[in-house]
């Protein structure tokens, strides 16, 4: 049967497997966009810039900041971008927060949208700017070099860590959010900031440091992704339109429906090379307006 | 009353503020050469910023006057959009009275371009643009076609490839003109070498990940994974080929475009070994290395990509045809162009009537990393593919300029 | 004839348009820069009427004016049509496609509208690259300018020029029909307060439908005069980064304004031309102007100088 699809099984299991993989990496990436959304109602499109800035970080600590201190062999290796990359560009996104995105709350959210998609386009003209079209090479590190054979499959090393940490971080968020007490206080903060606030807890902060948090995890994803795409300025923006539609798919206010659906996308994506690889860019947004017609909250979201 | 007196003149003044002032200088006393290519966009590497340089180097070098007239060089970003190099080439003829165009790199571009000098009779030199459609099935009688095309890097990289034992090819393919050209172009050589085409695959342009792509080249087991795409494309490829562990004794990975500059973006490590065809390379000849000198001084020690030495060799055959033809009448200068045999040190050959500069085509290898003396020493020249061979023959052509 | 006192707005409107008349005696404007104006100017305005009347916002708004510009560019170049008739062809086949996107999307609401209209903009982008008759990368070139009504040769810049700027008046002129018609009327009261709206018993889908359709339809009314203008249609006229650009005209001229997205068209416009020399400036600056746009002037430009005026604008 399957030789009348053209595609052997083993074939067709390595693409599944190679789907899988990138679909932990969509989840990772649409979960810092569900995070803030569901908590923040703001619609992050700086999302793409923050990924890339995480790359850009890591590539910049393993290259360029040992020439800055006058130690050229000094290097900030990959597990070190993993930390430091993310708490950068998680402060940077709390500076933007207090002084822009703070005053946009009581406006409707299309002026957070706005606001995000134009930082986003200065945040990548100033990279491109410096940085040129083309992009830098950042290597894969050391110690996750090299693969194994799965009969004809090759699976690098690094993409099954990539997969184990994104499914990791997903899984600890979603816990910390939905089961801890501290990320009840942060779903109850956006459903009755006032109250919550009456009861002297500080509102104003969760929000901050929740957005500052979703920002770090689009930089951690960014690292991540370094050694696998090229690190570009533009590497976001490819990215972040996909992103959203997975966010939207999954219904916006959901955390587990953001994980979800970014492995499935992973998976529909792989399948989609296989049989019609032209189609592959479009493939979620036919899922996304089919999902949107039957469920028009998306697949875990809630309506309000 | 007021109001509306306040406000109309509020709006007239915003409508004057809005308006760009462009003081239309209308000189004919001063020859214009536009270089329109891709400055910021996707392909600013090949071209860019250092295709304006060539210009200027040609400008300055030619004496910085021809026939008395002064040689003005200016430039227009197209991003490598079609709408945009239509819009600025008009923009260039219409209103900057600009004498000839040179550059493009993405075939749109370079097609859109062409169209517009044509119907402003003016002549368009391409430089870093691929397809052998710009000088087969749309040609034009104002078209010169400078550095390489689809057709050379079949004939260059495809047969090399196929001559050295490697008779099965996969194709990753991008799923656009050029990409298509380049695939049957290159099929044409493998086939009628004796080779055997497997499958092949299209991909959308700027494709992020080729892990997928890469897998299905790796499970038709061909020897040879040809890469009919550019750019970012190709570099996405070659890094995710190599992660996939492809490259390795019983499969290669063969980018059937690459340019220097898509080089150094990966490094020698991912790259070196790899075979590609160019229509120029600095560190080949003399003349090569002393120009390559030249113009690294003036553009931060990076040395001249074959487009922007095109540029540079272009411009300069362009003076020198308006000299020789005492006129910058388009009709007369591309007569004269035509007619002598070019040899300037770097590039040495002839125009045809079809617009395709005949020349030498150059298989080069990636050097090794402990091999480069420098980030410029890349590769080095294993082949010279003669100009007749690398050219479509003119009894094949289904240029309108030929085929009557 | 009814006699009526002009408003403040109608005697700008003529001052402007009486402006713009002058524009091909004199040296300092290009007359293409202004056509394209005009282009983009309409297609602004109508992604304003959807979101200033009917509070709609739609990222794929370039669906139709790609689809306009297909469509005139092809009828034009390959059946030879006359510039009006291959405008008509155009227009009809955006409001078509209008109507059929509206229909899918307006059952939705705020961003998960806005997201569905960018989904079905991918869409119809993908086909553009697979369809043959659209030529893919290198789109649509080389389109004749035509003759008007197969009299008036629009070859000439002059011609092109006036041509276009009766299209642009005309279609500023419908464009203040509608919203001072009935029905633009109900469109406002169901942005101010749909659930009141419909507690007047009014459709409100149905409504928006229109709105849409007719939206759909002006976009693609610009982007057929610009396949004529520019005689090119390509890809990037179906793609998102141009539905994000005409959100920006629209926002910094001001959202609800009649001139607003000709000022935001203008400014854009110049601006990129300006800068399209300077690598990421571009990019850059328009940012900037978003965000300045959105954190501090909100009216936008035109919205701004019509709020301290009090007048409409």
């Amino acid at each position: 049967m399957f030789e009348l699809l053209g595609i052997t099984p083993q074939a067709l299991v390595s693409q599944l497997l190679i789907g899988l993989i990138n679909g932990s990496f969509y989840a990772l990436l649409s979960l810092g966009l569900a995070v803030i959304f569901g908590l923040l109602n703001v619609i992050n499109f700086t999302h793409g810039a923050q990924y890339m800035l995480g790359a850009m970080v890591a590539w910049i600590g393993l290259t360029q900041v040992g020439h800055w201190i006058g130690m050229p062999e000094f290097q900030l290796n990959y597990f070190v971008a993993l930390f430091l990359a993310p708490l950068i560009v998680g402060l940077f996104s709390i500076v933007i927060e207090k002084t822009m995105l703070k005053r946009l709350y009581h406006l409707d959210h299309l002026y957070g949208l706005l606001l995000t998609f134009g930082l986003a386009l200065v945040i990548e003209g100033m990279f491109r700017h410096w940085f040129g079209a083309l992009g830098n090479s950042y290597p894969v590190p050391e110690l996750l070099q090299g693969g194994f054979r799965v009969g004809e499959l090759f699976l690098p090393y690094y993409r099954l860590w990539v997969v184990f940490l994104a499914l990791l971080v997903c899984f600890a968020t979603w816990f910390f959010i939905e089961r801890t007490s501290l990320g009840s206080l942060l779903r109850a903060g956006t459903e009755n900031p006032r109250l919550l606030q009456a009861l002297g807890v500080n509102v104003p902060l969760i929000v901050t440091l929740t957005y500052g948090a979703g920002c770090a995890l689009a930089a951690f994803a960014g690292v991540m992704a370094a050694p696998i795409y090229q690190v570009t300025a533009v590497m976001g923006s490819n990215l972040i339109i996909v992103v959203f539609a997975v966010v939207v798919i999954g219904g916006m206010g959901s955390i587990a429906g953001a994980i979800v659906t970014g492995l499935g996308l992973g998976v529909v994506e792989g399948l989609t090379k296989v049989f019609y690889p032209q189609a592959s860019s479009v493939s979620i947004f036919v899922i996304m307006i089919i999902v949107l017609l039957i469920k028009p909250a998306g697949l875990f979201g809630r309506s309000n | 009353m007021k109001k509306t007196a306040i406000a109309t003149l509020a709006a007239s003044c915003f409508l004057a503020a809005a308006m760009p002032v462009h003081a239309q200088t209308v000189s004919d006393n001063e020859v214009r050469i536009g270089v329109l290519t891709d400055l910021s966009g996707i392909y600013s590497a090949i071209e860019g910023p250092g295709a304006v340089l060539a210009a200027q180097m040609a400008a300055r070098d030619f004496g910085g006057q021809v026939l008395g007239k002064k040689i003005v060089i200016t430039s227009a970003d197209t991003q490598s959009k079609a709408d945009l190099a239509s819009s600025k080439a008009r923009e260039m003829f219409e209103r900057d009275k600009v004498d000839m165009i040179v550059g493009n790199v993405s075939t749109a571009s370079a097609l859109a371009a062409m169209e517009v000098a044509e119907q402003f009779k003016k002549v368009s030199i391409v430089t870093g643009a691929a397809s052998l459609q710009i000088t087969n099935e749309k040609c034009t009688p104002y078209n010169v076609h400078y550095v390489y095309d689809t057709y050379a890097l079949s004939r260059g990289t495809g047969k090399a490839v196929v001559d050295s034992g490697k008779k099965t090819w996969f194709f990753v393919t991008a799923d656009y003109a050029f990409g298509h050209t380049l695939e049957r172009d290159t099929t044409e050589v493998v086939v009628a070498n004796g080779g055997k085409v497997l499958g092949s695959v299209k991909h959308p342009i700027n494709t992020q990940d080729f892990s997928s792509f890469m897998a299905q080249a790796q499970a038709s087991k061909a020897e040879i994974i040809g890469l009919a795409n550019a750019g970012g494309d190709t570099i996405g490829s070659v890094k995710q080929a190599a992660e996939l562990g492809i490259m390795n004794s019983k499969q290669t990975v063969v980018p059937l475009l690459m340019f220097t500059s898509d080089i150094q973006a990966l490094g020698l490590k991912q790259t070196s070994g790899m075979t590609f065809t160019e229509g120029w390379y600095w560190d080949h000849s003399d003349a090569n290395r002393k120009f390559a000198e030249r113009f690294m001084k003036e553009f931060k020690g990076k040395a001249p990509t074959s487009p922007q030495a095109g540029v540079y060799s272009a411009t300069l055959q362009y003076l020198k045809a308006i000299d020789a033809a005492k006129t910058d009448n388009s009709d007369a200068v591309m007569k004269q162009m035509k007619a002598v045999e070019i040899n300037d040190g770097l590039f040495r050959g002839k125009i045809r009537a079809d617009g395709k500069f005949e020349h030498d085509m150059f298989l080069l290898e990636v050097k090794k990393p402990n091999e480069s003396k420098n980030p410029n020493d890349v590769a080095k020249v294993i082949k010279v593919i003669a100009a007749k061979d690398a050219t479509l023959p003119l009894a094949q052509s289904k240029c309108k300029l030929v085929t009557n | 004839m009814m006699k009526r006192n002009l408003s403040p707005l109608d005697k700008i409107s003529i001052v402007i348009i009486a402006l713009l008349a002058l524009v091909p005696f004199q040296g300092f404007v290009y007359d293409l820069f202004m056509m394209k104006v005009f282009c983009f100017a309409i297609f602004a305005a109508s992604l304003n009427l959807l979101l200033g009347f009917a509070g709609l916002l739609s990222f794929g708004h370039a669906a139709f004016f790609g689809m306009g510009a297909y469509i005139s560019a092809y009828v034009m170049k390959e059946w030879g049509l006359t510039p009006e008739l291959g405008l008509l062809c155009g227009v009809l086949c955006a409001t078509v496609l209008g109507y059929v996107f509206g229909a899918l999307a307006i059952r939705r609401q705020g961003i998960y509208f806005a997201m569905i209209t960018l989904a079905l903009a991918q869409v119809i982008y993908f086909l553009a690259t697979q369809v043959p008759f659209t030529n893919g990368e290198d789109g649509i070139q080389g389109v004749p300018r035509g003759q008007f009504l197969g009299l008036i040769d629009l070859s000439t810049s002059t011609h092109m020029y006036y041509f276009a700027l009766v299209v642009f008046a005309l279609a500023f002129l419908m464009i203040k029909r509608i919203v001072s018609s009935p029905f633009g009327q109900v469109m406002k009261s169901i942005r101010e307060n749909e659930p009141r709206a419909i507690s007047l018993g009014y459709d409100v889908n149905r409504y928006k439908l229109i709105a849409f359709t007719l939206s759909a339809g002006l976009a693609g009314l610009g982007g057929a005069l610009k396949s004529l203008v520019l005689q090119l249609a390509s890809l990037s006229d179906v793609f998102w980064h141009t539905s994000g650009e005409a959100v920006l005209m629209t926002i910094l001229g001001g959202i609800g304004t009649l001139w607003g997205p000709v000022a935001g068209a203008a400014i854009i416009i110049n601006l990129q031309n300006y800068l399209a020399n300077l690598g990421g400036w571009s990019t850059i600056a328009t940012g900037a102007i978003f965000v300045v746009c959105v954190m501090a002037f909100r009216r936008g430009i035109i919205g701004e100088i019509a709020y301290r005026l009090k007048i409409k604008l």
